[in-house]
Parts: structure tokens; sequence; C-alpha cells
């Protein structure tokens, strides 16, 4: 199954490159951005046995720097509903 | 004093790092892959160079942090060995949580490679006793992930336990309190992002870097 990971910098975590893209955002004459926040999208191609809690390991362990970094799993929808 | 430097895939520093150990202690360093599972025996100094190990994969010293060679590092350092981190070295330090704190992206985005002027914060350290205190001195940066990050718990931490051991005397990358090195709680372990190693001969500039490794003789 595939799992999509977002990793995204903490609130209050100066994000340089978010401020270049808005920065360049602007230079394009694009109005009206209030602020940009850039991340990473990590997608996992898991087998059905692998746990949630498995993921959140993988994620604290090495996907993210919980020091600087949140991160959100998205699993895939199923007819049941989401796969936990 | 018996030294050994870690080599990781994309290291670039490991060679000047070695030099400058030979240079003060007069015996060749150990040279260690990061695949190896275990370091010689009888170490009093371990080093982790500069340079971009694994491309700086995912994050700067992410990958590095997870090679096999960490695990025996990490113990070395519980028992006391020394331990200096510089510039990936650093950021391979605090992905190991060896050091509190991130390396992030430089506030300006752009890598800065330069002399940076340096105060010696805490001279009470066994990396830093070579030095006065708040010795000015200039070291070489080069780096595009200097930017260090804590929250305001662990650098009100750092500074009242005097774990700052160098400062930036201007704003180099946007580093919290202009911190441009610490060390761990006990004191044996050293993360800095200036390159001491490349500043032991005034042919190529200066001397500043040589108290430094002359400290781990002391």
């Amino acid at each position: 199954m595939k799992v999509r990971i977002f990793v995204t910098l903490k609130d209050g975590v100066l994000d340089p490159q978010g401020k270049a893209i808005h920065h360049a955002l602007e230079s394009l004459d694009f109005s009206g951005v209030n602020d940009v926040r850039a991340g990473k999208l990590i997608e996992l191609d898991v087998d059905p046995s692998v746990s949630r809690e498995e993921i959140d390991r993988m994620c604290d362990k090495l996907l993210a720097n919980t020091v600087i970094e949140n991160y959100e799993i998205e699993l895939p929808e199923t007819a049941s509903g989401t796969v936990s | 004093m018996q030294s050994a430097v870690i080599v990781f895939p994309g290291s670039n520093c490991d060679r000047d790092m070695a030099v400058a150990l030979e240079t003060v202690s007069g015996k060749k360093p150990h040279m260690v892959w990061h695949g190896d599972s275990e370091l010689p025996a009888g170490l009093d100094v371990i080093a982790i160079p500069g340079g971009f190990s694994y491309g700086d994969y995912l994050r700067s010293g992410a990958m590095a942090s997870r090679s096999n060679i960490i695990k025996p590092v990490v113990e070395a350092a519980r028992r006391g060995v020394r331990i200096l981190g510089v510039c990936n070295g650093f950021q391979i330090l605090t992905e190991t949580g060896l050091l509190p704190g991130a390396l992030m992206r430089n506030s300006d985005i752009h890598f800065v490679c330069k002399d940076a002027d340096l105060d010696v914060t805490n001279n009470d350290t066994i990396f830093t006793s070579g030095y006065t205190k708040n010795a000015a001195i200039s070291i070489p940066v080069a780096h595009h992930d200097g930017n260090f990050f804590a929250d305001k718990d662990t650098l009100d931490r750092l500074e009242s336990e005097n774990r700052v051991a160098f400062r930036y005397r201007s704003d180099i990358n946007g580093s919290s309190r202009n911190i441009a090195g610490i060390i761990n709680e006990a004191g044996n372990v050293l993360g800095m992002m200036p390159h001491p190693e490349r500043a032991i001969d005034q042919k190529h500039g200066g001397t500043d870097g040589l108290p430094l490794f002359e400290s781990l003789l002391r």
C-alpha cells in the first residue's frame, strides 16, 4: 500500500526556503500570498502488514527530525475507510 | 593521543582533519569507514569530519547518523572518549542526539564560505583550554546548513551551563544567539560549524585552529 508522509517545519521555525519562494512569487507579480512554508512529501510503498505504529516509528527514527519538524501520515482510503 | 577520523561517502575534510590530528599528536589517526561496526581499541579522540555525507540526502547528517559506525561512536561518547564534530560532523552529532538542536539552511539561503570571526565563549573545556577566555579568533567556514536552531529552553540551558564554546562575532548564517559551537552536558563532545583543521598552518592563512587540537593533548 502507498503511504504518504508530509514533513513540515514546526511553527516558529524559520523557513528560509519558504521565504525565498514567497519572494519569488511576489516578483512574478502574484499578490495576496501571506506566507509560504516548504516541506517534504515522502511516499512509501509498504506491505499491508506494516502497522501505523511502525510507520510512526520510521518517522521518529529517520524520516523527520522532530527537533524542527512535524510529520503527518496519510494512509490509503479503502472501502472500509482508512487503513489503520 | 590516539585518534580516529570517521569517513563517510561524501566526507571531504577527513584528510585535513587527519593532518591536523597528526600535526599535534605525532601519531597517524585511524581512518575508520562508516560501514565498520567496531572502532579500533584505545581511542582518546574521535573526529567526525566535514563534507556532504550521503549527499546530504533527507537532511544534512541524517543518513550518516544512522550508519553502522555511529553505534560504537555513541557508546564511546558515553564512556567519555572525546568526540569532535566539525561542520557536517556537527550536523551528524545533532542528528544522533549526542548534541541538542539542529542545523538548518542558512537564513539567507546562500552557501557561506569565508573566514569567520569567532569568540571563544568558554575556554574551560577539554577542546578550548588552549585559548584565552573571550579570545577573538578567525576560522574558515564553508556551509549551507549552519543555522543553529534550538528551542528557547534548550538555548537558555546551553548558556546557563556554559556549553556554548564558540560564537560568531556577527550574524553569518542566522544561528540562534550566534552560536557556532556547543559541547554536551558531560563536556566530552564538541560540535562546531567552523573548520579548525583548516587553520593550523600559516601557509594556509592562519593558525587559530591549532590551539583546539593542542587542547586535546593536555
